[in-house]
């Protein structure tokens, strides 16, 4: 067991960065030189340290660990974090992707280096924050909050159309917050407390379940995003820096997912059980038509930002099939997904920073001068497309399972997703990898740099490593899921009893 | 020593794949075929030291893979004799294909990418045939597909070549989408994927269904409970069954190219010749066949799914030799064979005889990587051309490759004695005596396809080395013999090609049928089919060779007699030359129905669907209507279609919410 506040130390870690970039100013190579290294070394460091949260985890515990619980506002307003097996792994998946987003802008951004850094920074910490939060209000502040640097961070460092995405960014996210910020309240009035391990075991009224429920889907189904509230993502995506798209499509996304699964799911079964359809038809409709729609895009990162849509159609569908395969599926799927959309968005920075373009009419025939990076690229398409012994594969195939257990209609939807996704990620490959390089532009393109090879290796290694093994996440996830599908399943079968008995 | 076989074409392509740059391309090419060739040995000494045992399946557990809730997944082997036998084949042939392209590809400057391709493709191959469970068929069956769209890309500066990849792959995800709800239907009846759990599942059905006539009354209401919910149909467990068989079979479909999902087969020719022998004639295309085999324990249960192989089977032996018949390209005229061929194995599994399928797959092996290695050398020979009317005359200047082709041929219409004589034959008296509903048309298609097969395939024979030359004069002066690198793996085929039936005829089919198999497969109780196919009247055990000897004798007048009675006939019927010219016309119906359909619809959802609807009423609609009025005026009048596009898709929405919640209760 550790006995210090780890979890405190790894959300704060990141602003003990700020507070040494903020008297720098970035007025000279060497100065933006020192900030980034800063920034690098505290993301780094941030990310060791958060090791120790999976070493010292128990998984055979399914409960909330490393507990941290203090006084904070009045009325009982509590400052408490801890994680469970579904947090866990994804305060590791953030502070392992932050420090390859520092990483993968060395080079790409120029202007306001410092402002840069720190918006990252905070960015890290608020998020690792709503994974640790253990008090609704806590959560909520942190979530919230981490909509602000993201909105900055494509406002800012954005492509030509970057006010228009962030706004409508800011405005479906916004949206959505508002009326979770009611659902919080009330739920605050009816329990009592703002703990979330309390609320876990409070029984909400079943007349009031259907309305708490879809406030927090309103918030969650934007964020994670769900047809037909997707369509901030492409743009944002295609505005936003490499570093950004690999936050958003990495770690943000997931918070959507991670919402469903820690709230919507234990705390309103009845409700959740009610609507499972709804939430099968989205989803399922999010696979289809989204892989649709991707297959006919222009824009490399359009595309990778429509089959993330349809792979987060998998976990919305994973999650409320509410079985083990299901809601374990989901998370991995998240998992997964973070490292190999996170790949593929640096895979398209590695060709825009050389060419200044996203237009995939602009690429072919790149395997002939970047055999590197072609390798690189296949393997994350092949993860992205699900190929058994990538990391992709394992999610998509338990949330089908799952979900096929519920209803096979879903899971036929979803299962086309697999011949929609090999056709929209290998053309793609095709026109851009294959063929004959025969445009002047590209004739002295060169291969990965070792900066990019040092980004995208470790990912490769990690694909395909929880692609053969990943029974390390299963471990470590299994005793908090099946707490957690047990209690539901225990609430939903209790519902008609009840009902008959008044 | 069974991981050892198993993993060594794994370190082949990590070392040629990794350090192929570093090494070259010589100690690439040396050490995956040495390799290989370890493997492919050590294969033999197990098959063949696994008969000297008791004939225990063998269980090798090699790391955990899935562990969620109540499914367990390990990555672990299961060795019995259809293992065995399908390492012998994949081995060898890899290990020969190897070898082969030593000499074949020395010319391609990438040749570290080749050999790692081939081992990796090698690798997937055993992990599939090995796999103790569905999920890690699944895994080898996916590998499988990945290697073929990296060797049919090999050379993706051709368009046509990666064309020819893609399609492959996702044809192939088509069968890979049945395969997977296969797989789920089957964990949700048998609650595992594991193979040791679904065939003592299957025991105790098939010893209820066995006592089902005894004791009709107590066992109708147990057979009457519902199992399953697919679709909106609540099944029983027969009906179950069923579904989950089909299921399972469009992914042997899809990876055996049968009728709807072979289009991707003749157009992975693509590939480098040997690519084509290995994977797409003696190894991974016969892996539906292998599959249907190895879950025949559940294919036995359902009557239904066995009459749909066959019929599938048939119905692509007789329409994919056709095609075969007026193809001009030499390995396409090859890949119409393979398909047929398999048609073939699906016919017999159909029928439930599984040993003549498995015998079948394997001489098949032999001959028709000898027919595409000794294709393969035509065009070497012939500076890569692959058309044969651009080909004849050739016998006298490449003879060893022409009488390896011939032995081929023999081997492939069944001549007596010769490999294809035993398996096919055994094929087509199983059909005869099948008790299935499409067994008498699995028999008429398989006798039908044995006339075409000889005439196709003389066909090709003396097209490309009978008569005068076509080529022009600079390539016949180029025409030589191939070095002997090419030349020995021919030979150790043309061994097999007439011998293996001899040999094993016994073992696969015959009187040592029992203590050769053993448990590997599963026959039902009622499953007569292998005793009543030796006792068929004479005229019918002589009539493939009746259709052989007719296929030879009008190829032989068509080309050889008098060669313009093949235009002749051609111009005489116009329509029919055309349609098997044009492959039945699948592509062309393919890409009108799917391919432009699939783009249209991408465009319209991303134009009109995200575009005006949800991003018109969503948030540019909300900033337009709080920016001016007058724009909002326009967007009134404008906007019926909208209104009327967004209630459509709303009540889409509506629909399939209720299809759901009707497939629930």
């Amino acid at each position: 067991m550790i006995d210090w506040p780890i979890l405190s130390l790894v959300t704060f870690a990141p602003l003990v960065g700020v507070l040494i970039i903020l008297p720098i100013k970035d007025d000279n190579a060497l100065a933006r030189r020192n900030i980034r290294n800063v920034a690098l070394w505290t993301t780094v460091i941030t990310f060791v340290v958060s090791l120790f949260i999976w070493i010292g985890f128990d998984p055979s515990n399914p409960g909330f660990q490393m507990v941290e619980d203090s006084d904070w506002v009045g009325s009982g307003i509590r400052y408490h974090m801890g994680v469970d097996g579904i947090s866990m792994l994804f305060v590791i998946l953030t502070t392992f992707l932050m420090p390859i987003c520092i990483l993968a802008s060395w080079e790409s951004v120029q202007a306001r280096v410092k402002e840069y850094m720190i918006a990252f920074l905070v960015l890290e910490t608020l998020v690792v924050g709503v994974f640790c939060a253990l008090d609704i209000v806590l959560f909520y502040i942190f979530f919230e909050g981490s909509l602000i640097p993201m909105f900055l961070i494509i406002g800012v460092w954005g492509g030509k159309r970057r006010v228009y995405a962030s706004y409508k960014f800011f405005l479906y996210t916004f949206l959505g917050s508002v009326l979770m910020l009611i659902a919080i309240m009330a739920m605050y009035w009816d329990a009592g407390t703002s703990s979330i391990p309390e609320l876990l075991q409070h029984p909400f009224p079943a007349a009031m379940q259907p309305w708490l429920w879809f406030a927090f889907f309103a918030s969650f189904a934007v964020k994670m995003p769900m047809w037909p509230v997707h369509t901030w993502l492409p743009d944002a995506h295609v505005e936003a820096p490499t570093a950004g798209s690999v936050i958003l499509a990495g770690i943000l996304l997931k918070l959507g997912g991670y919402g469903f699964i820690r709230f919507s799911l234990p705390m309103f079964p009845l409700a959740s059980a009610d609507f499972a359809p709804l939430v099968y038809t989205l989803s399922v409709l999010a696979i289809v038509y989204t892989s649709l729609v991707a297959l006919m895009q222009e824009d490399i990162k359009k595309l990778i930002a429509y089959s993330s849509v349809a792979h987060m159609g998998f976990v919305t569908m994973g999650i409320f099939a509410a079985n083990a395969q299901g809601v374990q599926g989901a998370i991995f799927q998240m998992l997964s997904h973070g490292l190999v959309s996170g790949a593929l968005f640096l895979c398209v920075g590695v060709v825009y920073d050389r060419m200044h373009t996203r237009e995939i009419a602009a690429y072919g025939g790149l395997v002939n001068r970047m055999p590197h990076y072609a390798t690189v690229m296949l393997i994350f398409t092949m993860a992205n497309v699900g190929l058994p012994g990538t990391s992709g594969f394992v999610g998509e195939f338990l949330t089908m399972m799952g979900v096929y257990q519920a209803n096979t209609w879903v899971a036929v939807f979803a299962a086309t997703g697999v011949i929609f996704s090999a056709a929209y990620a290998l053309w793609l490959y095709r026109r851009v990898i294959w063929g004959v390089l025969d445009k002047d532009s590209l004739r002295s393109i060169l291969d990965l740099s070792g900066r990019e090879k040092l980004l995208l290796y470790p990912l490769v290694a990690l694909v395909i490593f929880f692609g053969v093994y990943p029974m390390p996440v299963f471990n470590a996830t299994a005793a908090s899921v099946e707490a957690l599908v047990n209690s539901y399943s225990a609430a939903v079968h209790a519902a008609p009893a009840l009902a008959s008995a008044h | 020593m069974y991981q050892i076989i198993v993993l060594l074409p794994l370190v082949g392509f990590l070392i040629a794949g990794l350090f192929g740059g570093s090494i070259g391309a010589k100690a690439s090419e040396y050490v995956t075929s040495s390799l290989l060739v370890l493997a492919a040995v050590l294969s033999w000494i197990a098959f063949i030291s696994f008969g000297l045992g008791e004939g225990e399946t063998l269980r090798v557990t090699m790391l955990q893979w899935i562990q969620s809730g109540n499914l367990a997944v390990d990555w672990s082997l299961r060795i019995d004799r259809l293992t065995l036998v399908m390492l012998v084949v994949v081995n060898t042939v890899s290990a020969l294909v190897h070898v082969y392209s030593i000499g074949y590809m020395h010319h391609d400057p990438s040749r570290p990418r080749f050999f790692a391709y081939l081992s990796l493709f090698t690798f997937a191959m055993l992990m599939l045939v090995t796999a103790n469970n569905l999920v890690q068929m699944f895994f080898g069956w996916e590998g499988v597909g990945l290697a073929s769209y990296l060797l049919i890309g090999f050379w993706y500066k051709k368009p046509s070549a990666s064309a020819a990849a893609m399609k492959a792959f996702i044809v192939n995800r088509v069968g890979d989408f049945g395969f997977l709800l296969g797989i789920f239907g089957v964990f949700v009846l048998f609650g595992s994927v594991n193979l040791d759990t679904i065939f003592a599942g299957t025991a105790d059905l098939a010893a209820q269904l066995g006592g089902h006539g005894a004791d009709a009354a107590g066992e109708g209401a147990a057979h009457g409970d519902i199992v399953l919910h697919f679709l909106g149909y609540a099944l029983p467990m027969s009906g179950a069954l069923t579904a989950v068989c089909l299921l399972l079979f469009v992914g042997a479909m899809g990876k055996s190219a049968q009728i709807g999902l072979h289009t991707w087969l003749p157009d992975a020719m693509e590939g480098p010749t040997p690519v084509s022998a290995l994977i797409h004639a003696a190894t991974m295309v016969t892996a539906g066949v292998f599959m249907v085999a190895r879950m025949s324990p559940l294919f036995e249960l359902s009557p239904t799914a066995l009459t749909v192989v066959t019929f599938i089977g048939a119905t692509t032996a007789f329409f994919a030799a056709t095609i075969g018949l007026v193809q001009n390209d030499i390995k396409r005229v090859i890949a119409y064979s393979t398909c047929s061929q398999l048609g073939y194995m699906f016919v017999a599994l159909g029928v439930g005889a599984y040993g003549p399928a498995i015998f079948h797959l394997f001489t098949h092996a032999f001959f028709k990587a000898l027919l595409f290695l000794g294709a393969g050398s035509v065009i070497h020979a012939v500076s890569d051309e692959q058309d044969m009317r651009n080909m004849g005359g050739l016998r006298k200047h490449i003879p060893v490759t022409y009488w390896m082709m011939v032995i081929g041929t023999l081997a492939l219409t069944g001549f007596p004695l010769t490999a294809g004589y035993f398996s096919k034959d055994a094929i087509i008296e199983s059909a005869y005596v099948g008790h299935n509903a499409m067994a008498g048309y699995g028999f008429m298609m398989t006798v039908l396809a044995a006339l075409l097969t000889s005439f196709y395939s003389w066909r090709l024979i003396f097209m490309t080395f009978h008569g005068e030359p076509r080529a022009s004069h600079e390539v016949m002066h180029h025409v030589h013999e191939s070095p002997m690198v090419m030349l020995v793996p021919l030979f150790v085929l043309a061994a097999g090609a007439l011998l293996a039936g001899l040999l094993f005829e016994g073992s696969f089919v015959g009187e040592g049928y029992g203590e050769f198999w053993h448990a590997a497969l599963f026959t039902g109780a009622e499953n007569h089919v292998l005793h009543d196919m030796h006792e068929i009247p004479f005229l019918i055990a002589i009539l493939p060779f009746v259709m052989m000897v007719i296929g030879l004798v009008t190829a032989w007048i068509f080309y050889i007699r008098s060669p313009r009675t093949a235009d002749a006939v051609a111009q005489r019927n116009p329509g029919l030359y055309q349609f098997l010219l044009n492959k039945w016309y699948f592509d062309e119906l393919y890409d009108l129905v799917f391919v432009r359909t699939a783009k249209r619809l991408g465009r319209f959802l991303w134009k009109t669907g995200d575009g005006t609807i949800i991003d018109g009423f969503g948030p540019d609609g909300v900033s337009a209507r709080v920016l001016g009025v007058t724009n909002r005026v326009v967007r009134l009048q404008t906007g019926y279609l909208y209104h009327y596009a967004f209630a459509m898709l709303i009540g889409v929405a509506a629909l399939v919410t209720w299809m759901m919640v009707g497939g629930m209760n």
